[in-house]
């Protein structure tokens, strides 16, 4: 009707009262989301109840950088992480051949270290290159028809793999496996052959490899820069450099690991390519699967599973029979060594052995700063203790509170009952020493 | 030293012409190639530790199980052989070096003379042929020199026979047949089945190898022969100098794209945050949840 501004002074005053019971709706009904308002008189009216947010604690938060601070940008971040590019290499000319080692069918951290060296290689070439990913054996997560580039091999920076999972590569078959080496070579004639240098696995193909096409690799390499290879010499002793673009550069290289920085710009496709024909080797080494070694004869620095006491064990025979049970290394703390429980040669820790075991259970054992030191490497640490404030608990992925007595009890007893129900299906076929469980 | 003796290679050949080739009933012929090694600290020349070990290997499978004697090197009746061979410049100071071997207990060694800097594996690759062997041992990398590791596979691929990596203990099985004990990483070990003739090249967890007694080593006889040498030309192009220190990998941040990041990238600890703790479940819950863990990290294996 009119444009003059009339106030109602009973809303105002609810406005001004913040414990009044309709206060909210009366803010919602005159400034509305707005933060800022014409004032009856007509200027400019900014309310500060309505400027910001709560937090996550139910603080009120300000945010004066008007959406262009640390939230926002992280948020893009996020955003960008998702979606790395992916680069696809459509008619290679030329190829690099990486042999992934790929054990239980997962990438390790060398063969990403080995595929991002490949990856500098391959994209340092003047003409179009791809990097080839061979594996030996089954994968874990399979590779669709199409591009991966989701995928472990596509994230590592394969833009193609093939894959050789028949029966005849499984196990120690490196007579077949040279054979499918060689097929590849013939098909694709890759510019190098790269293996991470893994004792019995990237290093033995690679030797077989060299040996058979007569070439000289580049053995033990560590450096790969400025176009020039560096390698390792007998003893560590010297190092050996050798120019890539010489016409004696070697074509085959076993790099160690941390050899380059792994691949995390971008995504590549990881593509299947369609195998070579592979003719059947004559197999003269044959595998006669693993053999059952007693665990407390592996030398503890390389031992996989170590069960360790420390000054919480009162039964000693119980903690031998618990270790023989679940098949553990037996290990021991300084204190449980010098208290003349267990030999010298068996301390973990500074003083001792420096383990790098996968698994290490600490039975009773509180964690001095020495013995925490000897187990930096290990992968899953198991505490089994009494006092939940120790330093052992702080540093184990699973850690028990409780008598250890009854616990080691309760877990022999466990690994027993387990221990017959995996065992059972093998007993028909375990009926002699030619039939050894391959692992 | 004067009693290095020269024997011609006509007269080798003859040797090894009534010499077996693994089948039953035969004496067994073994050779091992040996190197000149070199401490990892001093670098003083030694003997080979994986060669040395090569050798233990080689002696207690011609000794047979059970049985302690050390063959003298001399092919008796039923009795295997071993044939001890080097190829290098075998300076004076490397003699003293490969006498060590002989005080391991075995009669005489072939001593291929080498220019410096030659390509040891054709003389090598000569020898074991004319050797007549059933089971070429080695280490499994040269201390000095580059230590590619390739001598095994290039002589085994050179006569083509099969090679066989990392053995630790070997077995015959009888009718040439070979049992073959491999070590793979963490301790664990693999039964392998070969036919001989074969290489095998020996892990450094294999068996230590046995005293060497000085009076022996001067005994023994070291047979040289100097062959033509056959140039290195890749080793001869390539820089070698004293071993750098790698560096460091510095930790990254996956996309640190602040310094803040990189910051907390780089002083990150890797220390774990602490796991689950188990406090008022029942031992046997406590126990059930350690099996998972184990099961999970698959290091219970079913026997």
């Amino acid at each position: 009707m009119s444009d003059v501004i009339r106030k109602d002074p009973r809303k105002n005053w609810i406005l001004r009262n913040r414990l009044h019971p309709l206060h909210e709706q009366v803010v919602a009904e005159m400034n509305g989301p707005a933060a800022v308002v014409r004032g009856p008189s007509g200027l400019i009216r900014k309310n500060p109840h309505a400027v910001g947010f709560i937090g996550p604690n139910g603080i009120k938060r300000i945010d004066r950088l008007g959406g262009s601070g640390s939230a926002a940008a992280s948020a893009k971040r996020e955003q960008q992480e998702e979606q790395l590019p992916i680069i696809a290499i459509e008619q290679p000319q030329s190829y690099v051949v990486v042999v992934v080692d790929a054990a239980n069918g997962e990438l390790s951290a060398h063969d990403r270290d080995v595929l991002g060296q490949a990856r500098l290689l391959a994209d340092g070439r003047a003409e179009n290159t791809a990097v080839v990913a061979l594996v030996f054996g089954a994968l874990k997560a399979a590779l669709g028809e199409a591009a991966n580039p989701d995928h472990a091999f596509g994230l590592a920076g394969a833009d193609r793999v093939m894959l050789f999972d028949d029966e005849c590569y499984a196990g120690f078959a490196p007579e077949q496996q040279l054979e499918a080496m060689l097929a590849v070579d013939r098909q694709l004639s890759p510019v190098n052959w790269l293996f991470p240098d893994t004792h019995l696995s990237g290093n033995d193909r690679a030797l077989r490899l060299a040996a058979r096409l007569g070439e000289r690799p580049a053995m033990h390499a560590w450096q790969i820069k400025d176009g020039k290879v560096t390698s390792r010499g007998g003893s560590e002793m010297t190092d050996i450099t050798r120019d890539l673009a010489a016409a004696t550069a070697p074509r085959i290289l076993a790099l160690a690991s941390e050899c380059a920085l792994p691949v995390d710009e971008a995504r590549y496709e990881a593509r299947l390519l369609p195998l070579p024909s592979v003719p059947n080797a004559m197999v003269r080494i044959k595998d006669a699967g693993a053999v059952a070694v007693d665990p407390n004869q592996i030398a503890m620095g390389e031992a996989e599973f170590i069960l360790s006491a420390g000054n919480g064990i009162h039964d000693w025979d119980q903690f031998h029979a618990t270790a023989a049970a679940l098949g553990a290394t037996e290990g021991a703390s300084r204190v449980a060594v010098d208290n003349g429980f267990m030999p010298r040669f068996r301390q973990v820790g500074a003083t001792g052995t420096w383990v790098t075991a996968r698994v290490y259970i600490a039975v009773g054992i509180s964690g001095a700063v020495q013995h925490l030191q000897g187990i930096g490497s290990c992968e899953k640490v198991i505490a089994i203790n009494t006092d939940a404030g120790c330093d052992m608990v702080k540093r184990a992925d699973l850690s028990v509170i409780g008598d250890s007595q009854e616990i080691l009890a309760a877990l022999k007893a466990r690994a027993e009952q387990g221990a017959v129900a995996v065992s059972e299906p093998q007993q028909g076929k375990a009926d002699g020493e030619s039939n050894h469980n391959v692992a | 030293m004067s009693r290095d003796s020269i024997k011609s290679p006509a007269a080798t050949l003859a040797s090894n012409l009534n010499s077996s080739t693994g089948q039953t009933g035969k004496p067994l012929t073994i050779t091992t190639l040996v190197s000149v090694g070199q401490h990892p600290k001093s670098g003083r020349a030694r003997v080979a530790d994986q060669d040395a070990k090569a050798l233990e290997l080689a002696l207690s499978l011609s000794a047979g199980k059970g049985t302690a004697a050390v063959g003298k090197g001399e092919a008796g009746a039923g009795k295997s052989q071993i044939n001890l061979i080097h190829a290098g410049t075998a300076t004076a100071e490397q003699q003293l070096v490969l006498r060590g071997y002989l005080g391991m207990g075995v009669g005489q060694m072939r001593v291929l003379k080498q220019s410096d800097g030659a390509d040891v594996i054709p003389v090598l690759v000569d020898a074991v042929r004319k050797s007549g062997s059933d089971v070429v041992l080695t280490g499994s990398r040269a201390e000095a020199g580059e230590g590619s590791g390739m001598t095994p596979y290039l002589v085994a691929q050179s006569l083509g026979w099969p090679m066989v990596p990392a053995a630790v203990e070997i077995t015959a099985v009888g009718s040439g047949e070979f049992e073959i004990l491999q070590a793979l990483p963490r301790g664990q070990r693999r039964l392998l089945k070969v036919r001989a003739p074969f290489v095998a090249s020996i892990d450094a967890a294999a068996a230590e190898a046995r005293q060497t007694a000085w009076a022996a080593g001067q005994r023994g006889a070291l047979e040289h022969m100097t062959l033509s040498s056959n140039d290195d030309a890749v080793l001869a192009e390539a820089a070698v100098e004293p071993a750098r220190k790698r560096p460091k990998r510095i930790a990254r941040a996956k996309k640190a794209k602040t310094a803040a990041d990189r910051f907390k990238a780089a002083t990150a600890k890797s220390a774990s945050k602490g796991g689950a703790v188990l406090v008022k479940e029942s031992a046997e819950e406590k126990a059930e949840a350690i099996y998972q863990m184990l099961l999970s990290q698959g290091v219970l294996k079913a026997r």
